[in-house]
């Protein structure tokens, strides 16, 4: 019954070959020129004015995280939102359960200072 | 989605591009760089779950795709949030610096 | 897809009542540890001990027989009903354990419990989830919250490092999972357990197509890096040294339940007629867990390094039952994990009282002198090695002894003659560690040890837990034995 992965080990063989190829491929082929305009930052675009690496203030993570999370929900709301009528007062009260857990989050985020910028 | 183009082709792009990612996670060093291809493996989950939704003309697959969004967007928040705990402790993300712990 | 009904009715409420009252609980916990001021949280962790009494009490809500909610997404099985007494034990006892850990390590705030509470609603759902979509939230919910957990000890490097790995590695088998959801997806045209049995049932023809079993042995990845098999067990050892032990305790038992609880159910409840295609290579991912689990665990030198190989090869040993595949072996990793949950606990809390702040005392040698100093805790601990080891009159002895009968019964007397090895050469370390307990003298000062009450009792729970499966295991066994009849 082993035989019946041959099909897997096929694709797990492909898939390996496709992946060394593409980075040996571009490892072999593509033309390597280094020159100033290439070592900069961003080769086509503005030229950077002053040091590019400078430490992002923590906050900026912080709130990233926070806004991806709470972004996110938005893909319940939308189909939600589309199907609001059909869906009756079952399904506003389940979307308002699931805005509550939400807000608890939200509440307990503002208490902790997540949002607080100074 | 395009109707000339059969469902097999994309479900061939969706698995390499997830052996890309696994083979990302299995080669690099950065910590980030591997988070990024496992968000890779994800994506392309997707377009298979999309896919299949297509042909199957059911939309089981779609729904499952937004969890599986939610959960990237979880995962992502939670991992970020222990890059920068490590980062304070240890001064790097190189995955095979981060060795205190072995047999 | 046909529109699904949009009421709620009271049957799904009874379903999933002990993830809601969990979920509620933590809520509210959640709340008071943003409001309450700091040093007047110490009844938080009470109030999830209450939590966790209140979902174990809701299942007496509604009668025995099997039920499902929401379009049988949810199942409310006796297996179910199974798997959430017992990660409610779980949960409970790594709670009570908490107690004075957390305090002493400094990490007593509302979100651990919280966490902990989420984590444990995800491994019901994942026990009860009758359709990939919520077995597969259930894992992400449980993982997602233990990531954290490992790491809570912030200014600890070791546990910043177990996060780190533990992460990386979970969410790299999520992707395998997943993978293997979308191509039975793809095949079936459900998520739908019963649908996915359905369709392999009338379509004979689906079942050698290669996207089927490519998805198969993707789904055996899946659950194999979350039950710790070999070739998947890596991160493990790492993951458990490093993490507050509290948590490794509540890994080691309930990710691993929750996760044997989704694995049978996907394997025997909705993909049986694949049976032929997996079960050569569940033989050998069962040999290769036994072995590599208890032959590196010869040589540790680390407590919870080696309950941590330990705890590999024990899911080699559940892995047997597994194999054998039927009725009896499916009752047998019922019990297994049950007896498991009791002596492993037990265990990791002993580590947990020889401990000190910031002096965990983990090297098997710290052990040395523990039996003239402290005998009743040595006595437990000598009750939870034994059960470990198999000795008989202990619950592991019996869960062992079901296990391989079953395997015998199956016609696999290999891999019940490869078990039975194991377990003898298991035996050494387990009894390493009694040596050190009883027949070493400690050098330097005694350290003075505070015992926890709340702690205390666990141990005392998981003794009697230990003992009483081990003398009286019947009433348990046909318990375990009621609880899969749905499987065939």
């Amino acid at each position: 019954m082993l035989l019946n992965y041959i099909p897997v080990l096929l694709l797990i063989g492909v898939a390996i070959f496709f992946a060394c190829f593409a980075v040996a491929a571009s490892a072999l082929l593509g033309p390597r020129q280094a020159n100033q305009t290439k070592g900069a930052p961003y080769e086509c675009g503005m030229p950077t004015l002053g040091p590019t690496h400078q430490a992002v203030p923590i906050k900026y993570y912080i709130i990233a995280m926070l806004f991806l999370v709470f972004d996110l929900e938005v893909v319940f709301l939308y189909p939600w939102a589309v199907v609001f009528r059909e869906l009756k007062v079952a399904g506003f009260v389940e979307m308002m359960i699931f805005i509550f857990i939400l807000l608890v989050g939200f509440i307990y985020v503002w208490k902790k200072g997540a949002l607080n910028w100074e | 989605m395009p109707a000339d183009i059969p469902s097999l082709y994309f479900l061939i792009v969706s698995a390499l591009v997830f052996a890309i990612g696994a083979i990302g996670v299995l080669v690099r060093r950065n910590a980030i760089i591997i988070f990024m291809c496992i968000e890779m493996m994800l994506s392309a989950v997707n377009l298979t779950l999309i896919t299949a939704a297509h042909y199957l003309n059911s939309l089981d697959g779609v729904l499952m795709v937004f969890f599986v969004m939610t959960v990237a967007a979880a995962e992502a928040a939670v991992g970020l949030a222990i890059f920068v705990l490590l980062f304070r402790n240890r001064k790097t993300i190189k995955a095979d610096e981060i060795n205190l712990l072995k047999g | 897809m046909n529109l699904v009904t949009t009421q709620v009715t009271v049957m799904d409420l009874i379903v999933i009542a002990p993830a809601l009252v969990l979920t509620g609980c933590a809520l509210v916990i959640l709340l008071l540890s943003a409001f309450v001021p700091t040093g007047r949280r110490g009844f938080l962790g009470y109030c999830a001990v209450a939590g966790v009494v209140a979902a174990m009490a809701s299942l007496l809500w509604g009668n025995d027989g099997a039920q499902s909610g929401f379009n049988g997404m949810v199942q409310r099985d006796p297996f179910a009903l199974f798997f959430t007494v017992i990660i409610g034990i779980i949960t409970l006892l790594t709670i009570l354990a908490s107690l004075g850990y957390a305090r002493r390590e400094g990490i007593d705030f509302g979100e651990y419990y919280v966490l902990i509470l989420f984590a444990s609603v995800g491994m019901m759902l994942m026990a009860a989830g009758g359709n990939f979509l919520i077995i597969f939230l259930g894992l992400e919910v449980m993982s997602i919250a233990i990531y954290v957990l490992a790491g809570i000890m912030r200014d600890d490097a070791r546990s910043v490092e177990a996060a780190f790995k533990y992460f990386l590695l979970g969410a790299f088998a999520s992707a395998f999972f997943l993978y293997g959801i979308a191509l039975i997806y793809a095949s079936t045209g459900t998520f739908d357990l019963t649908g996915i049995n359905r369709v392999f049932t009338e379509q004979s023809s689906i079942r050698i197509l290669p996207i089927v079993i490519t998805g198969l042995a993707l789904l055996i990845v899946g659950f194999g890096f979350k039950i710790a098999l070999v070739p998947f067990h890596m991160w493990t050892p790492d993951v458990y040294e490093g993490a507050p032990t509290t948590i490794t305790a509540f890994m080691a038992t309930g990710v691993k339940a929750a996760a044997f609880a989704a694995f049978v159910r996907v394997f025997w409840h909705a993909l049986p007629q694949l049976q032929p295609y997996w079960v050569e290579i569940m033989w050998v991912l069962a040999v290769a867990t036994m072995t590599v689990g208890n032959i590196i665990a010869l040589v540790q030198t680390n407590i919870k390094r080696m309950l941590a190989y330990s705890s590999i090869a024990h899911a080699g040993y559940i892995l047997v039952a597994f194999v054998a595949g039927n009725q009896l072996g499916a009752a047998s990793i019922l019990f297994y994990l049950l007896a498991y949950c009791f002596m492993n606990i037990g265990a990791f809390t002993v580590v947990i009282l020889l401990g000190k702040k910031g002096e965990e005392r983990t090297l098997i040698s710290d052990y040395a002198g523990v039996g003239s100093r402290h005998p009743l805790l040595a006595a437990a601990m000598a009750i939870f090695m034994f059960s470990l080891a198999g000795v008989p009159p202990t619950a592991g002895f019996m869960a062992k002894l079901y296990v391989f009968s079953t395997a015998i019964q199956a016609g696999y007397y290999w891999l019940a003659v490869i078990g039975v090895l194991n377990s003898a050469v298991a035996a050494y370390y387990y009894l390493r560690v009694l040596i050190y307990v009883y027949f070493r003298e400690q050098e330097g000062e005694s350290p003075i040890t505070q015992f926890a009450p709340a702690a205390v009792l666990v141990v005392v729970i998981s003794a009697w837990g230990v003992l009483h499966l081990g003398v009286l295991p019947s009433a348990f066994f046909a318990m375990a034995q009621r609880s899969i009849q749905f499987l065939r």
